[in-house]
């Protein structure tokens, strides 16, 4: 790894998050991050090849529940908390495209 | 306001009423919480409701619960039934949940009463409370300083002493630090000994909720009561854990104890260091034998930190968006409004992680970042079980120093600094408290972390216990 | 990855030369690589991650909850039932079932509700498996592997149509709820084949029961990867990814549109761009829909909230042990118990008759009799018919006692309502005709047909059908035909 990012990836970052920064952000974040890969950079010198990655801490396997109905939220309750709401369902602005 | 056991004790043999002891909580934060701001939302009703009940129980001969009547505050990133809910983001403004916690529950059936939500840094993303969109909180020490973070409000809210319990969240050190800096007791618990379910995630697999309390024994009482299995969370241990009130007062003696090197040099104040080893030489004369031990991967933590934590807040803090919930900022098309509204709901901190994060996995760069950080947990976990073959406990400071002036630091990175001790035991999931004990140069608190093996809460409150006796001892 | 446990292999071979060019398709000299993606939803109780109901149809967001809604702070649980299901599946479709994690596929989308999908990526459930198709072929599976499905949206004005939309409505019924993707390789090479492993797919989950499998109902939803290449050649050109397919004709249809349209464009000098495109039915064309070209980051990476599934040995053992028998193994069985070619056994064990047909021939009914039963008179299955009832017809029609006609009618009367075949034969009136009898009535139409008989005894076969017709017309039908053809021949022999 480099420990750098450029004005560019921030950008490209930014827009995969779904964030917009204006220019000045731009510089700002850019030189933040940079910093802070820097540091991530002192993990170059460990020779980790043996070492398993770690995603979990406690090492559990096959947590599984039964398959039993468990009374949904109360549907007005839900739909009280969101932005807009039409005919029962959320509405949003209209999509660009399909999901990939 | 006495601590929590007392409280409770008094409640529930009809000495005090519940009803009576919120009220006095609500008056000592309406008193002096302008000046701190350690509560964004004060739950007035429900408070008063569920006091009533635990009156209700005495009344009917009936046990209200190891918490009857003792009034605790929330960090505001716990689901809360109705109540506002923020994680201090303008996203979440106006947001009430539509469920509990599951801490909130066992709270409750315990009979605790809690009294608000309490300010954080906004996601929990911080170490002083001070990246709050609603504003900072100060330290009840020293209302020029900072109490520490992410849960500042809710170590506040206890060293103010306006509740003798509240519940923090710990993904880098968020209940240890703030503690250290407020001068009471947090504790980060075992990864998995508490259900995270109602816990809005930071980094699924770092977060633990844990309690704060002005003494050792009241964060057992507490802990006890939150912990243990809950099949809402995957990821919670289902073997039964051990108590750890009955054993609080057992003492160190024949306990081997290890001063970590390596979190007692560079960066860490030179008064930090001093109180700290002056809490070994008080576990030394309670009976433990205290020796200095390298752990070396632990200077790696701070850098795999900010990858794993980050790289896990970029996926989920993805699902504030403005369609279901929380605020939203309209645009043309649902890409420019999701666009839209996370650019102005979320503060710099936070958008700041989430850019590193999805840099950290992205294609190209996920095995370099994320990958390698993962191997390095593997190396703090593995190099902490090495030394827990020889210590039953280890020892070090909490923060760096004591707690610091408001906006003293505004470059991101001094403020990471701030985690170095406290980030190890979330990368390997082990449990590790802060105990206050004296004070630095400047007359403000000291914490020492003590940090124990996966599931030895018990044994790390006894040495607690022990150094917050010679704390006693000392002033 | 953790030791793998022994699977054998289950039914046939994994054969995957599917290489064959359907004649006016492509022009001379093109071939085109299939590879499909089929999701199914599994016929679970509840979520994959919740306790919410799996339900079609309900009113909109009613079956909801923190987890299925993605509220801040819910957190997934696995469904045991929808792993198990999974992994009789994959067990089904002959894969190795393996040690997997959940991991976090992110992009966002208003209907997926934490805008990432929580599925599998490097290490499925189920992997290396193979559908054999019932032409003997075999069509090669890459993955099987968990996911769950998003909400649904409703666009809002310009007809329906995304792209004109003014509006999106979301309903998160269906988020959650528990799915198999199912990745082929691309290893298909007409739309033919790509329907009959669609077709097979649908069996397999008929028959373990796992999904429902209703194509325009959702619960099965295929999307093709199409691209073409010159013939003799194996690379893979650019693909592209045709959803919105929502019957096994719209597949076929789809495909070859497809293929035409990528050989027009290769032949005219033009590359098909990577994209997903939209079937049209109505239309019979494809459309453009999301463009592929600045490769997505999904930033995949481990579900940090779930733990990983590690089935042992014994788990796929038991799973192997409740497997019910899959239609390739009925196939071949009934192939082999009945003397005939696998091809010819599809309808029966399609319409699974093939217990039936096996069973009448152990008991002694004759394989090409019982055989042609179920193929011409059984087409809404087997009813209240029994085995035995089934086997007893076969043998009296063999017999002589009842003709086919007959038959056909005895055993309407079985699947409707049961009951002994040769009680229903004689109440019908049925009755065999005494042979005697029939050769008096036959030298009786013989006096009465001089020229007739005259020229069958030249050697004119045709006029045959006339004393036939006369005997029946007698017997009101009750004449087995095959037995009036013998007693003509006997009489002719005998001068
Ligand atoms: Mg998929
Ligand atoms: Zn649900």
């Amino acid at each position: 790894m480099s420990g750098e990012i450029s004005r560019d990836e921030v950008a490209h970052v930014a827009s995969l998050a779904r964030l917009r920064l204006d220019d000045n952000e731009l510089d700002t974040f850019t030189e933040q991050l940079c910093v802070v890969l820097e540091t991530a950079a002192n993990l170059n010198s460990l020779d980790l090849s043996d070492v398993p990655p770690m995603a979990q801490p406690y090492p559990l396997t096959n947590v599984m529940r039964p398959d039993v109905l468990v009374p949904s939220l109360d549907r007005d309750e839900v739909l009280a908390q969101a932005p807009d709401v039409e005919d029962s369902r959320f509405r949003v602005p209209p999509s660009l495209g399909e999901a990939p | 306001m006495s601590g929590a056991q007392e409280l409770a004790a008094s409640i529930r043999s009809g000495v005090q009423s519940a009803v009576a002891v919120a009220d006095a909580s609500f008056g000592a934060i309406n008193e002096r919480d302008d000046e701190i701001h350690a509560f964004l939302h004060l739950t007035k009703q429900r408070a008063q409701i569920q006091a009533q009940a635990v009156d209700d129980a005495v009344a009917n001969g009936n046990d209200p619960g190891p918490l009857a009547g003792v009034p605790i505050a929330i960090k505001d990133n716990m689901c809360t039934r109705g109540e506002p809910t923020t994680c201090s983001s303008k996203i979440l403004e106006g947001w009430r949940p539509p469920y509990d916690a599951t801490v909130i529950g066992r709270l409750e059936a315990a009979g605790a009463v809690i009294v608000g939500k309490t300010n954080l840094d906004e996601f929990a993303m911080g170490s002083s409370t001070e990246n709050s969109a609603f504003g900072p909180t100060r330290n009840p020490h020293d209302t020029t300083r900072v109490p520490g973070g992410s849960s500042g409000g809710s170590a506040a809210a206890v060293a103010a002493d306006f509740v003798p319990l509240s519940l923090g969240s710990d993904t880098g050190g968020s209940i240890r630090q703030p503690a250290a800096l407020c001068g009471v007791v947090g504790v980060k618990p075992t990864y998995g000994a508490v259900s995270r379910y109602g816990l809005i995630a930071f980094a699924s697999s770092l977060d633990q909720i844990g309690p704060f309390a002005q003494n050792v024994t009241d964060a057992a009482l507490c802990f006890d009561v939150i912990s243990g299995h809950d099949p809402m969370d995957a990821t919670s241990i289902p073997n039964p854990l051990t108590p750890t009130l009955p054993t609080v007062n057992d003492g160190v003696a024949g306990m081997r104890i290890g001063l970590v090197d390596e979190l007692m040099g560079e960066g860490i104040d030179d008064d930090v260091i001093a109180r700290t080893n002056q809490a070994a030489e008080a576990l030394t004369a309670a009976g433990a034998t205290v020796e200095r031990v390298s752990i070396p991967a632990t200077i790696y933590g701070l850098a795999a930190y900010y990858l794993i934590a980050p790289a896990e807040a970029s996926s989920n803090l993805a699902r504030f968006d403005g369609v279901r919930y929380g605020q939203r900022v309209e645009g043309q098309n649902v890409a420019a409004m999701n666009v839209a509204t996370r650019s102005a709901g979320f503060g710099d901190e936070v958008k700041r992680r989430i850019m590193l994060g999805t840099y950290a996995l992205s294609s190209g760069y996920y095995d370099a970042y994320y990958g390698k950080a993962q191997r390095v947990r593997t190396l703090i976990a593995n190099e902490f079980a090495t030394a827990y073959e020889s210590f039953d406990l280890l020892l070090s400071p909490t923060s760096p120093s004591t707690a610091f002036e408001i906006g003293a630091k505004s470059d991101p990175m001094a403020l990471y600094m701030c985690d170095v001790c406290t980030i190890p035991s979330n990368l390997a999931g082990h449990p590790a408290m802060s105990v206050p004990f004296g004070v630095g140069d400047d007359g403000l608190p000291v914490g020492v972390q003590i940090l124990a093996p996966m599931l030895e809460e018990a044994r790390m409150f006894k040495a607690a216990k022990a150094l917050e006796d010679a704390a006693k001892g000392m002033s | 990855m953790s030791e793998l446990p022994e699977q054998g292999q289950r039914v046939g071979t994994l054969e995957t030369d599917n290489s064959k060019t359907v004649e006016g398709v492509l022009p001379e000299g093109w071939e085109m690589v299939i590879g499909l993606e089929v999701h199914v939803e599994l016929a679970t109780t509840t979520k994959l991650f919740c306790g919410c109901a799996n339900n079609f149809g309900d009113e909109p967001n009613t079956n909801i909850c923190p987890t299925c809604l993605g509220l801040p702070g819910s957190l997934p649980v696995p469904n045991k039932q929808a792993i198990e299901f999974a992994m009789t599946l994959g067990r089904a479709l002959n894969c190795t079932v393996l040690p997997s994690i959940f991991a976090r596929k992110n992009y966002f989308y208003p209907d997926m509700p934490k805008d990432f999908q929580t599925t599998q990526f490097e290490e499925p459930t189920n992997a290396e498996g193979f559908v054999q198709l019932p032409n003997g072929r075999s069509v090669g599976i890459e993955r099987a592997h968990i996911e769950e499905d998003t909400g649904k949206s409703t666009h809002l004005g310009g007809g329906g149509r995304i792209h004109d939309a003014t509006a999106t409505l979301v309903d998160y019924n269906r988020a959650g709820v528990p799915l198999v993707e199912i990745v082929s390789h691309p290893v298909m090479h007409d739309a033919e084949t790509a329907r009959a492993y669609v077709a097979e797919l649908r069996d397999i989950l008929l028959a373990t029961g796992v999904s429902d499998a209703r194509m325009e109902e959702g619960s099965m939803r295929v999307d093709a990867n199409v691209s073409v290449r010159p013939i003799g050649n194996d690379e893979l050109r650019t693909r592209c990814e045709v959803k919105n397919i929502n019957s096994l004709r719209s597949l076929g249809r789809a495909i070859n549109y497809e293929a035409r349209r990528h050989v027009d464009l290769w032949t005219n000098g033009e590359e098909p761009k990577q994209e997903t495109r939209h079937w049209d039915e109505d239309g019979g064309r494809s459309t453009s829909g999301r463009s592929k070209e600045d490769a997505d980051d999904y930033r995949y990476f481990a579900c940090p909230d779930l733990p990983p599934l590690t089935p042992t040995a014994e788990d796929i053992a038991a799973i192997d042990a409740a497997l019910p028998a899959l239609p390739a193994a009925r196939r071949s069985a009934l192939a082999a118990a009945a003397g005939v070619e696998i091809a010819d056994t599809t309808l029966t064990v399609e319409r699974g008759l093939d217990m039936l047909v096996i069973g009448a021939i152990q008991a002694g009914a004759d394989a090409t009799v019982a055989m042609k039963h179920a193929d011409q008179n059984l087409s809404d299955g087997q009813g209240q018919l029994t085995l035995e009832s089934f086997a007893a017809l076969v043998v009296m029609e063999v017999d002589g006692l009842l003709s086919s006609t007959q038959v056909k009618t005895v055993l309407g009367e079985l699947v409707a309502n049961g009951g002994a075949p040769g009680d229903i034969a004689s109440s019908m009136g049925f009755e065999a005709m005494d042979t005697t009898e029939l050769a008096s009535l036959l030298d009786g139409i013989i006096a009465t047909s001089p020229d007739e008989w005259a020229r069958f005894l030249e050697g004119d076969r045709k006029v045959q059908g006339h004393f036939v017709g006369q005997i029946m017309k007698a017997t009101q039908g009750k004449a087995d035909g095959k037995v009036v053809n013998q007693l003509m021949t006997q009489r002719a022999n005998q001068g």
